[in-house]
């Protein structure tokens, strides 16, 4: 990629921060993709084709790892590399490194997809990947710690600031949570299966320990250090609060680490893991929304710019599903609700709130945000990101309807009785009521992936714009020497 | 006093509190359900796969089964006459990775072993619709097809050893396992025998119903028809459980 004359550009690493931004958009829609097919697989199971790659059951990891660790992941090493830079005023520490990185994780998340289409998985959810990738995983990370603390370390400013801590708290909680989860016995040196070190009790407790906090420390901690840096950037006002940031830091941090056996309510756990779980989902609603109210009220004083910058829409917009979210989940981790919810497509719903409502669109607002900036020109069209936007929001707002429908509707028929008090309902006639909420997240999901595609054309044509400018600058500048 | 501005201007101080807060919650929950005896319920009869069943569990992992079908009956009358007794811990013990699961967009096979003829899930595995009309699982005709790889089984069954299940290598490991889960079985879990073990079941079982090749199907059938069998509740009364939970 052609170095841009900026001051910026010699300043700082600009070249890897467009790498991950590009391969984030990339995985976007590979993943997304790949996630309406399955959802469509659910509706019309015809779409399986009997091509055992393509099957419901080796396809879905393919959709959670590409969306979480390709698009998500990504999107947090273009981010957090940009953020670091410009909070600590100094260059990314090894550009060699950071390369590695780039290559590292890329790689891991192109091989995990192809194997699990191939058959080779741990059949631990998300954490799918096979023992050799782990392994290339966990190097990865060590070269992205270093990276960032030694980057850190060599600031020019003397705090650290907001949004980095939340990214170190991700790297590290995410170098934890990976390891332990994912200790396992190979069956030999050439074989991809291996055999998890836990069983059974301990095994559930540790996969959603790994589990929730996934959610926890990837897809919440490392957006709100997004959130954290561009909010404020795009809006142009300093964050709301200091003091709340800090509070809600500490808590969130703290808390987020107990609530994982809320996935285990009612199963052979034992009762006491449950309840502190519960207990701790609870208390979890408050730094959450911490952080939501931060966000947000940044925006105080300038609200107008939600009438006229399509950028602070996706922010604000996603800031107020992150609230949602984040009440919805307390809720379902009461042991009573929770009954009705598990297994059901709420937590399916719930996941997406927060996945398509949160995740995708802080980060769609940020990279809308960094491109500009990245690449020394103009966003090619302020009108395909309002497209975009309400595409999105329309998907979201189908497909999580759809799922409260399916999982609030299946959890009912299931726990049904006749006057007799037998079972009103067999299995089978919850599976055909769920035929229409399926038609309609597959519909959901197809809004929310056009945009995405919107998404791709318009950075397309903002880099190929940049491209054209450049090549007009130096032209100029030749002809002057001339 | 300490500040918080000493974390703030202080990368070292960051990372060690940082680290301490995120370590908290994982150790409370994770470490005392090693230590507490209580979190397993002692009961008799739940023992390793064998090793055409473990085969099938491999199975059962590859084509992701747990993405729609849970292994965890809870303690609701719902669930119970749908599906049988409540899951215990006990009954995952040998379980690496645990197959709870997270979703049902099939019913639970917790307790699945019995239930069916061994021809009906052949046909159902091959073409669910044939048999239940308004099921969505997709098709799994290779199964059938496929030749069981039975060449890394003792590889296997040693992996799984390493990892705590009890498969015996030596006659010291074969004895204890004689004395714990009585002869039959543990000739079973010997190593050592592990592939005449496995051929020998399946073609006494013929799960598939073509005696001439073992398939992947004589595997994941054996382990489909053993699954929530192992532990006779008629033995046990109702409250014995109710003290481990």
């Amino acid at each position: 990629m052609a170095e841009t004359n900026t001051q910026n550009a010699a300043q700082y690493n600009y070249d890897i921060v467009r790498k991950f931004t590009i391969m984030a958009i990339v995985w976007a829609v590979l993943g997304m993709g790949v996630g309406v097919w399955i959802a469509s697989e659910l509706a019309w199971p015809f779409l399986n084709f009997d091509l055992p790659g393509l099957t419901f059951g080796r396809f879905r990891p393919v959709h959670t790892t590409l969306v979480i660790f390709g698009f998500g992941g990504s999107a947090l090493f273009a981010t957090s590399y940009y953020v670091v830079q410009r909070t600590c005023q100094v260059r990314l520490y090894s550009d060699a490194m950071a390369k590695f990185t780039f290559w590292g994780w890329q790689i891991a998340v192109g091989l995990a997809a192809i194997t699990y289409m191939m058959g080779y998985t741990q059949g631990r959810e998300y954490a799918e990947m096979t023992w050799p990738i782990d392994l290339l995983i966990a190097v990865t990370w060590v070269a992205y710690f270093w990276i960032y603390v030694q980057t850190i370390r060599r600031r020019s400013q003397p705090h650290i600031y907001v949004a980095n801590w939340f990214y170190i708290a991700f790297i590290l909680a995410t170098a934890l949570l990976h390891i332990f989860n994912n200790w396992a016995a190979p069956v030999n040196l050439f074989s991809l299966t291996s055999y998890s070190f836990h069983a059974g009790v301990q095994d559930a407790m540790t996969q959603w320990w790994y589990g929730h906090n996934a959610v926890g420390f990837f897809l919440t901690a490392a957006f709100l250090g997004m959130m954290y840096y561009f909010v404020p950037k795009q809006a142009g006002r300093p964050v709301y609060s200091y003091r709340l940031s800090i509070i809600h830091f500490w808590a969130l941090g703290f808390m987020y680490m107990w609530v994982g056996t809320h996935h285990l309510h009612w199963t052979a756990i034992p009762d006491w893991t449950s309840t502190l779980a519960a207990t701790f989902s609870i208390m979890l609603l408050m730094p959450s929304w911490g952080g939501m109210i931060n966000g947000i009220m940044t925006l105080s004083g300038a609200w107008d710019k939600l009438r006229t910058d399509p950028i602070m829409l996706f922010m604000i917009t996603a800031l107020s599903f992150y609230g949602m979210s984040t009440f919805e989940g307390p809720l379902m981790s009461l042991k009573s609700v929770n009954a009705l919810s598990h297994y059901t497509d709420w937590t399916i719903g719930h996941v997406h709130s927060g996945a398509l409502g949160w995740v995708a669109l802080i980060s769609f607002g940020s990279i809308y945000h960094l491109l500009p900036r990245l690449y020394d020109t103009k966003l090619y069209s302020l009108r395909l990101v309002y497209v975009h936007f309400w595409l999105a929001t329309i998907g979201i707002v189908l497909y999580i309807s759809a799922m409260w429908v399916a999982g609030i509707g299946q959890g009912l028929l299931l726990r049904a009785f006749d006057d007799y008090g037998n079972l009103a309902y067999t299995f089978v006639e919850t599976v055909s009521f769920l035929h229409k909420p399926y038609v309609v997240r597959a519909i959901g999901g197809m809004f929310f992936v056009s945009g995405v595609i919107v998404m791709a054309y318009n950075i397309f044509m903002t880099i190929r714009q940049s491209k054209r400018e450049q090549a007009e600058i130096e032209a100029k500048l030749a002809a002057k020497m001339a | 006093m300490f500040k918080h501005e000493t974390v703030e201007t202080n990368a070292g101080w960051l990372i060690i509190l940082t680290l301490l807060a995120i370590g908290v919650g994982g150790l409370v929950e994770i470490v005392p359900l090693y230590m507490i005896d209580e979190t397993v319920e002692k009961v008799e009869g739940v023992r390793p796969y064998t090793p055409l069943e473990q085969r099938g569990r491999d199975i059962y992992i590859r084509e992701g089964c747990y993405t729609c079908h849970s292994q965890m009956i809870r303690p609701f009358r719902d669930e119970m006459m749908r599906y049988g007794h409540y899951s215990l811990a006990a009954e995952s013990q040998y379980d690496h990775p645990f197959q709870w699961g997270s979703k049902r967009t099939g019913p639970d096979l917790a307790r699945l072993g019995g239930k069916y003829s061994n021809e009906w899930h052949v046909q159902h595995l091959v073409a669910p619709r044939s048999v239940v009309p308004e099921s969505i699982m997709p098709n799994y005709p290779w199964l059938l097809e496929d030749k069981l790889d039975i060449s890394d089984i003792s590889d296997r069954m040693k992996a799984l050893k390493l990892v705590g299940v009890p498969y015996s290598e030596t006659k010291a490991e074969f004895d204890a396992n004689v004395e714990k889960f009585g002869k039959d079985v543990a000739e079973m879990l010997d190593i050592n025998k592990a592939t005449e073990n496995l051929i020998a079941q399946a073609q006494s079982g013929n799960y598939d119903g073509n005696k001439s090749d073992i398939t992947e199907m004589d595997a994941l059938v054996a382990y489909l028809q053993v699954l929530g069998t192992m532990v006779d509740y008629s033995k046990y009364d109702e409250e014995y459980f109710v003290n481990f939970r």
